[in-house]
């Protein structure tokens, strides 16, 4: 998708999972610009998606860190095939697993360019986008230089 | 590892018809299917003291093993449903064996039937969270970044992967009950409309109602019945577990880790097999599983399709029924009755039948590559 439709965006908003006490601050991040990851305190170690404790050590002691919003295209796709009504002005439009610089690989879309123009391996950066008045949804753009 | 050495066999196959079968419930595909493979074997519902099942995976119900039970009319001193998706076809299996050896039971029905084409199928229903956010819906986009990454790592083609869908239906027009029987070419493969890209709607199976059991009992028991007996000599498992995009190589399968056991286990190795049953949801799994069962080098796998070395007759047949993307969709179960016929020489005489085949392997998998089961199996006697 060159930029998630207008005229869709209460139809993806639908799709938004309500913030619960855990990840709130990961969307509160999102609505403000900007990506927060959590971070264990013990071992240093970058997750996703939020949790109570760490997956790589078990320690409960973890952080909020404002990533670099900076990551690379580790697979993706471009969907042609009507799935769900929320994306039906989208089609054909690209899904992106991208490997976040800090580690966590998180599931989105590249948008701003045409899916058959991505590339495996090309930089991207966090460029959350609002799809209510409360909250705001994850999509990467191409890196800037 | 302690090996099997011929201990156990598989004694009864049976399934109900594939494609659209409507009328047949979910309990129906089941004992429809156990009472097929029981008359196979020569046995009754009366020597069944094991029922192990797979939950439908279209409406995920659960205690479903005890459901069947009592729809057979048995009271089982052994009941389990197992949920490793379509690695549960030989989870079950090995669950069977530990059964029969800790002296819990001595005929064991195994089964998975389901409807998804004209029944329910709740449990595919949207979901919610990041996948559902970022538009990827259902397993074929899933699978597709795995395809992905395969082409990005190692140069695989459309081509080699339109060459799967071609090979396994070319095997399919050689069975009369495949779903898909009419012969499929490359340029048709090119036509095809775009589903995830890189898949075509032809890199996926099909969405299929069926029901497929098998019957595990001792050598001892099995001595007596109306079948050759075909013997499990290798069981091996592997999960790469984590959610396939967090994965550390979304290239690479359970099968390294699950036929290294079943390889181990049975003293047999890649070029002892004369065939292989390979899970094929999607064009791209066969590929990986080669690789990573050793047959061919890491990234190879798509050469050895566009060779046509898995081709009947070939060096390695691979999906002689059609496979899930030509004979029937259903997660699995059908690859393992279609191993223990091509063991008991079903085929003879014609194009179909394996000559020869003394050693085949089955693979299972579920989930998006998130888990794995082998097996290994002979007709020949120790």
């Amino acid at each position: 998708m060159v930029e998630p439709q207008t005229t869709d965006r209460s139809a993806k908003a639908a799709l938004l999972p309500a913030p619960t006490e855990v990840d709130a601050p990961f969307w509160a991040g999102l609505h403000e610009g900007e990506l927060r990851l959590q971070r264990c305190t013990a071992c240093q170690f970058y997750q996703y998606p939020p949790e109570t404790f760490c997956y790589e050590c078990g320690s409960t002691a973890l952080e909020w860190k404002v990533a670099n919003g900076l990551g690379t295209v580790y697979s993706f796709i471009t969907v042609h095939q009507r799935y769900h009504a929320a994306f039906v002005d989208d089609l054909p439009y690209n899904v992106s697993i991208v490997e976040l610089d800090e580690g966590p690989r998180i599931l989105s879309n590249v948008i701003g360019m045409p899916s058959e123009s991505v590339t495996v391996g090309m930089r991207v950066q966090a460029s959350p986008r609002p799809l209510t008045e409360e909250q705001s949804a994850l999509y990467f753009e191409r890196a800037e230089g | 590892m302690k090996g099997l050495q011929h201990r156990y066999c598989i004694v009864g196959v049976g399934n109900t018809a594939y494609g659209r079968n409507p009328g047949l419930s979910q309990l129906g595909h089941n004992v429809t299917a156990i009472r097929a493979a029981l008359d196979d074997a020569g046995l009754t519902t009366a020597d069944v003291d094991g029922v192990l099942t797979k939950t439908p995976t279209s409406t995920f119900p659960g205690l479903w093993s005890t459901r069947v039970a009592e729809a057979l009319r048995i009271v089982p001193k052994v009941c389990a449903t197992i949920d490793q998706a379509g690695a549960s076809n030989i989870g079950l299996i090995q669950f069977a064996i530990g059964a029969i050896e800790l002296g819990q039971a001595e005929v064991v029905v195994c089964s998975y039937g389901d409807n998804p084409a004209t029944g329910s199928r709740s449990s595919y229903a949207a979901p919610k969270g990041d996948a559902a956010l970022a538009g990827l819906f259902g397993a074929p986009s899933a699978y597709a970044m795995a395809a992905r990454r395969h082409m990005a790592m190692y140069g695989t083609t459309h081509e080699q992967l339109g060459n799967v869908a071609v090979a396994h239906r070319y095997h399919a027009s050689l069975n009369p009950n495949a779903q898909f029987q009419d012969p499929l070419t490359l340029e048709d493969y090119h036509n095809s409309r775009w589903l995830a890209e890189p898949f075509h709607l032809v890199d996926c199976c099909p969405v299929s109602d069926s029901g497929a059991a098998w019957i595990v009992t001792t050598e001892e028991r099995a001595k007596a019945l109306k079948q050759p007996p075909v013997y499990i000599e290798g069981l091996g498992q592997g999960h790469p577990a984590w959610d396939f995009h967090r994965r550390g190589d979304l290239t690479v399968s359970g099968a390294r880790v699950s036929g290294e056991a079943a390889f181990r286990n049975s003293g047999l190795g890649p070029a002892d097999m004369d065939f292989c049953q390979i899970y094929d949801c999607f064009t791209i799994v066969p590929l990986i599983t080669l690789e990573d069962y050793g047959f061919v080098a890491k990234g190879e796998g798509g050469s050895f399709y566009e060779e046509k070395r898995t081709h009947l007759g070939g060096e390695l047949p691979v999906n002689t029924s059609g496979g899930l993307l030509s004979e029937t969709g259903m997660p699995g179960p059908h690859l393992i009755i279609e191993a223990v016929r091509q063991l008991r020489g079903a085929y003879a005489e014609t194009e179909r039948q394996v000559e020869g085949a003394e050693v085949g392997l089955v693979s299972q998998q579920g989930g998006i590559m998130t888990t794995h089961a082998t097996m290994v199996l002979t007709n020949q006697p120790a």
